[in-house]
């Protein structure tokens, strides 16, 4: 049967002549260096290894020179990028993990599996750490719900995670969803893990110690997702449907039972080190496994547990089944380790051992099949400097005068255009199908600027978001890089929180486009920039390039997922307005920038111009003068102003409580203009009555520009513009058209 | 007293399930695993939510055949307390101890978030210190929490006051007569689909659960008389 299966296969020589390995998407020069390095022809299963090695997906080929550019230390670092995620110290000898990564391609196709297996993987990257998951988040950006196939894939992507979540236990607290016909048929979904850890448990993906066996723990591996990080290498075409096969199908059951054996097996003490197997399976583990430990990896396939009967070495070692682990133990802990497993239902077979000559060895049914030097797969991948071009929208961009739209009149209209947005409107349709509450730990559910996590027998919590504005990248890469990190750290400190650090995910189009590069670089300057400045470094992430449909690249959407540290859990904060009589205050300052924001789009059907600038040195202020009123208990509710404006803003301030507001801003600008604006830096606050005289001298202190704009109470919305009313309404008017903007265009 | 939380495969809200015992009444409390065979030691069990062997075949439909379930069978008629929450109400109605079934929510779709109850009984163990329509928030997570039973059954649950809980405000699964939980005949076992064990503090939105973990040291504390309080 075996050899049937594997006569079908291509023979080393065929490889070379039919250049069978353009299929792989490997060129014919990275094959003349393959050649090189193997000092011959490679045969089918080396090919196969080599190409998934050397995908972007594995190898950053694309994007590593720009990857450099990111500041990725600092003095609560603990683990950088080249882990499976990145640790920070939070104190107390604890610190948490933290990752995000993207499942766009297989979403594309199979939203359910495919959004299902992006959140096990990230899960896996946690726990695989040593580390215990805490919360699990995602970033979705889906075409227009007027379309079907984009309902249909927002139902099923949703459906996905929840599925996984909620059955593994780990409450997913947090995201965001965005529609915009510019992802249209390439969907984004980024998913997010956060865990727990103390210091001393934590491990890393390395075969240490010559001679130690390496073992393969989860169910046994099928036929399915070969060639997963190929096809996420490559952009998605009418062909892509077939590719169905290479999406993997997951079972949030065996995850669940493979994490709680292994951290059992990690607290025993005897992991020397381990990885889980996600994108390349097999073949990405054991080889960076090795290249870690400076050593090799000898591979025995008959021991790997095989669901399907006559699995050829290739198949194996480029498959993608879920839930799978290798880790390596000394030999006298054999015993012990298979013990734990089995108490889980679980098996562990031994199929290799780490060897000292820095190759990987495969061996099947007696003979050797590959035999590849674990540098040149891990290491050695040519790296690209891609040409950058600077694209012709973005020069005629510029000159567009974004103030030249006839004034809107009606703004309770545009209001309630703007709230009934699906980007900007309730998600509850979403997140009330994850189980957000398990491990009864969340204290800011999903809805506000950012979620918070509290710390079992500490006083402290976690807040954790993740936001990318992709309309404002899109108009101008570098500065919507610099806002995306920016507004994260805006929404940690509205909640309560010091922001930490980042991890991203780097959603593009594809990099051959000299204007999709110029894309990555400009925004990775912005956001690196940013990452500096408000010294959150990029501790880790993942690049997801060829995001493309028929009429072209995606925006440019580089998620940022970031943590921040709350000190005390009397310091949480959230963004809905709180008693009768409160003062409202709006700190920074409004400009007249409509450029990429929701009221362009919503109201004039139109995303051009220049986005909002942003001032760095301005938005750290702004930081540490409301964290600094937070800590002096001076604060009852705290939110960013991001899309929708200050409208939006003080709207969705009083949906909490049905709490109304009557407030007056006073500005030189058009009112149009002046509540739908999305400058950045602009936080609004409301205070107890008693707390706003000091409230507004700490601010004038720490030289941020606030204004006081009104009162909470009644359950009317009441804006005013310079003693003009402008906008007028009850509270529950605006809040039906948020509120049911998606489950509407979901019936 | 003490206090078991029974641990399947899949079981996820059984940290949650232990951290509410600690937390609202202080008593000790043990993890016990599926294979146990011997549940004499303790004096109420507490079945947590989760996703027991992945609700393959149907929720709570293997896990009536652990070993444990037999133990937990037994403490039932020798009438020790028995709680089951989510998915542990779905094992309990899979094994017998409750009548009817819990079957795929209306919407089709899983539901998070929190929810009005009215405590209609509050002669059981878990609900004593209750008054009867007392108004409780408390969170549901279930994808499959409609309470069905037939008329006969629901008829006899009503006339034997059996209904311990139901939804004050939109039934949020389309389960029979709103019920949201319920009991044997004698009342020391009680099943329901909301998470009382979630809503123990005010930090988590709600502290109306508690009183649930209360009663039932109530309950024990009457059944064994003053001396055996400590």
């Amino acid at each position: 049967m075996a050899q049937q299966v594997s006569a079908k296969e291509p023979t080393t020589l065929q490889i070379a002549e039919q250049k069978i390995y353009k299929q792989f998407g490997v060129s014919d020069s990275e094959y003349a260096l393959i050649c090189d390095f193997l000092g011959r022809q490679p045969n089918y299963t080396e090919i196969g290894v080599f190409s998934v090695m050397w995908s972007e997906h594995c190898a950053y080929k694309n994007s590593k020179p720009l990857l450099r550019r990111f500041p990725t230390t600092g003095p609560r670092v603990l683990m950088g990028p080249g882990e499976g995620a990145g640790i920070v110290d939070i104190g107390d000898k604890q610190a948490v993990v933290f990752k995000i990564e993207s499942h766009n391609h297989p979403s594309a196709v199979e939203p359910y599996q495919g959004a299902a297996t992006g959140v096990g993987g990230i899960i896996r990257d946690i726990f695989s750490m040593g580390s215990r998951p805490i919360a699990l988040l995602n970033s979705l950006r889906f075409g227009r719900l007027e379309n079907d196939r984009v309902r249909y894939l927002f139902e099923h992507v949703v459906s996905g995670i929840a599925g996984y979540g909620n059955c593994i236990g780990i409450p997913t607290v947090a995201g965001e969803v965005m529609f915009d016909e510019a992802y249209e048929g390439n969907p984004l979904v980024n998913a997010m893990c956060v865990g727990l850890i103390d210091h001393d448990k934590i491990q890393r993906g390395v075969a240490k110690g010559v001679g130690n066996p390496v073992f393969y723990v989860g169910p046994a591996t099928g036929r399915d997702g070969i060639h997963g990080a190929t096809f996420a290498s490559e952009d998605l075409t009418a062909e892509s449907e077939a590719k169905r096969s290479a999406v993997q199908v997951g079972d949030p059951f065996m995850e669940k039972l493979v994490m709680e054996a292994t951290l059992e097996l990690i607290d025993s003490g005897i992991v020397l080190g381990i990885q889980d197997m996600g994108a390349a399976g097999l073949t990405c583990s054991s080889a960076e496994m090795a290249s870690k430990a400076g050593n090799g990896m000898e591979l025995y396939l008959d021991e790997v547990p095989q669901r399907e009967e006559g699995m050829t070495a290739y198949e194996m070692m480029l498959s993608e089944s879920q839930e799978r682990m290798l880790f390596v133990t000394e030999p006298q802990h054999e015993a012990q380790a298979k013990a734990i497993f089995e108490r889980w239902g679980l098996h562990c077979a031994k199929v290799g051992k780490v060897t000292d000559d820095g190759r990987l060895r495969l061996f099947h049914k007696g003979e050797e099949v590959a035999d590849m030097p674990v540098k040149a797969l891990v290491d050695d991948c040519p790296i690209y400097d891609k040409p950058s071009k600077v694209p012709d929208y973005y020069l005629k961009n510029g000159s567009i005068d974004t103030n030249r739209y006839e004034q809107a009149l009606d703004l309770n209209d545009a209001l309630k255009k703007v709230l009934g947005s699906p980007s900007l409107a309730s998600k509850e349709w979403v997140y009330s199908q994850y189980d957000y509450q398990v491990r009864t730990s969340t204290a800011v559910v999903p809805g506000s600027d950012a979620a918070v996590v509290t710390i079992r027998g500490t006083r402290k919590a976690l807040a954790m978001t993740t936001d990318c504005n992709g309309r404002y990248v899109y108009l101008d890469p570098e500065v919507g890089g610099r806002i995306a990190v920016a507004e994260a750290a805006r929404n940690i400190v509205c909640s309560g929180g010091e922001p930490l650090a980042i991890t991203d995910n780097l959603n593009f189009g594809s990099p051959e486009k000299p204007e999709v590069f110029w894309q990555m670089e400009k925004s990775v300057d912005g956001m690196a920039e940013a990452c500096r400045f408000l010294e959150t470094p990029v501790i880790g992430g993942n690049v997801s390039l060829y995001n493309e449909n028929a009429k072209g690249a995606i925006y440019p959407t580089p998620v940022v997922g970031m943590v921040g540290l709350i000190a005390d859990i009397d310091h949480i904060t959230t963004q809905e307005f709180k008693a009768e009589g409160d003062v409202i205050f709006l700190l920074g300052e409004t400009k007249a920038e409509i450029g990429g924001s929701e009221f362009q789009y919503a109201v004039h059907g139109l995303t051009e111009g220049r986005p909002p600038e942003i001032d760095l040195a301005t938005e750290k202020a702004l930081h540490g003068a409301v964290l600094g009123a937070i800590r002096q208990g001076l604060v009852a509710s705290a939110h960013d102003l991001s899309e929708g404006g200050l409208a939006a803003a003080v709207a969705e301030a009083t949906f909490g409580r049905g709490l109304g507001a009557k407030i007056d801003f006073a500005t030189n600008l058009r009112p149009d203009l002046a509540l739908f604006s999305e400058s950045q830096s602009r936080i609004l606050l409301s205070a107890k009555p008693r707390h706003a005289e000091e409230l507004a001298a700490w601010l004038s202190e720490q030289g941020v520009p606030a204004q006081q704009l009104g009162t909470v109470g009644g359950d009317r919305l009441a804006i005013a513009v310079n003693g003009h009313t402008a906008i007028e309404a009850s509270v529950n008017e605006f809040r039906q058209e948020w509120k049911e903007a998606i489950p509407c265009r979901m019936q | 007293m003490k206090f078991a939380v029974i641990v399947f495969p899949g079981s996820n809200c059984d940290i949650d399930m232990l951290k509410a015992v600690e937390d609202t009444v202080g008593q000790p409390v043990d993890y016990v695993w599926h294979t146990a065979t011997d549940l004499s030691a303790y004096d109420a069990i507490l079945v947590p939510g989760g996703f027991s062997y992945g609700d393959y075949l149907r929720c709570g439909a293997i896990a009536q055949f652990a070993p444990v379930m037999s133990e937990i069978r037994k403490a039932a008629e020798q009438g020790k307390f028995v709680l089951g929450v989510c998915n542990g109400f779905q094992i309990l109605t899979e094994a017998g101890l409750l009548p009817g079934a819990l079957i795929r929510n209306k919407s089709l779709k899983f539901r998070c978030h929190p929810v009005d109850l009215r405590v209609e009984n509050t002669k059981t163990a878990f609900t004593n210190g209750y008054e009867h329509g007392d108004l409780i928030r408390i969170p549901i997570a279930h994808g499959e929490g409609n309470f069905y039973c037939d008329d006969e059954t629901l008829a006899k649950l009503q006339a034997n006051e059996q209904i311990v809980f139901r939804y004050a405000g939109d039934n949020p699964n389309g389960s029979v007569d709103d019920i949201a939980g319920i009991c044997n005949e004698e009342g020391n076992v009680v099943g329901m689909m909301p998470h009382p064990e979630r809503a123990v503090s005010e930090l988590l939105g709600s502290a109306d659960g508690a009183g649930m973990f209360k009663s039932v040291l109530n309950a024990w504390r009457e059944r064994n008389g003053a001396a055996s309080v400590r």
